[in-house]
């Protein structure tokens, strides 16, 4: 049982040789903490994104652990360099099987 | 005689007071604080296995007040040129009031071109954020910033 949500990437589609080119990601998730008591004092269990990948034509460019610290609907900006026209596919894992991956084609000139 | 009972029960009084105001303090006040704090010298112990930190090359920008705890944006970046000999490999993020410290840690390569990270994060309470970054050579530098949460996080009911 593998669950997923929308995901969604924000960054140009064409960028020149060499420049440096602006990320933005961002996963649709609760990330309950795993702190939290409903009213009847129960423990919430915890459920959020474990990692954040991203690879540049199948090379790991980007990692990023997450923990209980991060707020709902995780959202990370980074940076990468644009070596070669391909595509830069992002995967989040997460707890109880989340698992969701999302692509883009970046054309370098 | 009779004074002698009173004088003693006066003395008991005062000692039962005494104790009442160090139990008092003890429940209210530093002591949970401090062992957050020391929760968050452990990450960090862990992160750095007992390497020297120095201060300097990492900028944490958290706003100094913030309204809401649960969503506080949080930007990090380290002055680094990026090479492939000399470029940052880990940063991690410590919050000190926050009931687990470790916040995210972000692993970056020669191919991120620069150490620039922005996300979203919790803060429990008012407290001092810790960023820590290490490099290709094996050195830790470290930056922090304090802020006033108002709202805290997840101390809410559902």
């Amino acid at each position: 049982m593998s669950k997923t949500s929308r995901t969604s990437i924000t960054m140009p589609t064409t960028a020149k040789k060499g420049s440096i080119i602006e990320i933005r990601a961002i996963a649709q998730h609760d990330m309950e903490s795993g702190f939290r008591y409903t009213e009847s004092g129960k423990l919430i269990p915890r459920d959020i994104i474990r990692t954040f990948t991203c690879t540049y034509n199948n090379v790991e460019v980007f990692k990023a652990d997450f923990y209980s610290g991060i707020g709902a609907n995780p959202l990370i900006i980074f940076t990468t360099v644009a070596v070669e026209s391909g595509t830069l596919e992002f995967t989040w894992l997460g707890d109880g099987g989340y698992e969701a991956v999302n692509q883009t084609h970046i054309t370098v000139s | 005689m009779k004074k002698e009972t009173q004088y003693q029960r006066r003395n008991w009084l005062k000692q039962a007071q005494g104790f009442g105001l160090l139990a008092l303090a003890f429940c209210v006040n530093p002591l949970s604080a401090f062992a957050k704090k020391a929760d968050a010298d452990e990450a960090i112990q862990k992160i750095t296995g007992g390497a020297d930190v120095k201060e300097g090359k990492v900028t944490l920008t958290i706003p100094p007040l913030v309204e809401n705890g649960n969503l506080v944006v949080l930007k990090v970046s380290v002055d680094s040129p990026m090479t492939a000999n000399d470029y940052v490999k880990t940063i991690h993020i410590i919050a000190e009031g926050n009931p687990l410290p470790n916040i995210f840690t972000v692993y970056l390569t020669p191919r991120s071109g620069t150490a620039n990270i922005t996300t979203r994060v919790r803060l429990a309470d008012s407290q001092t954020v810790w960023a820590i970054a290490q490099m290709s050579n094996g050195s830790f530098w470290k930056a922090s910033a304090e802020t006033l949460v108002t709202l805290s996080a997840c101390t809410e009911l559902v």
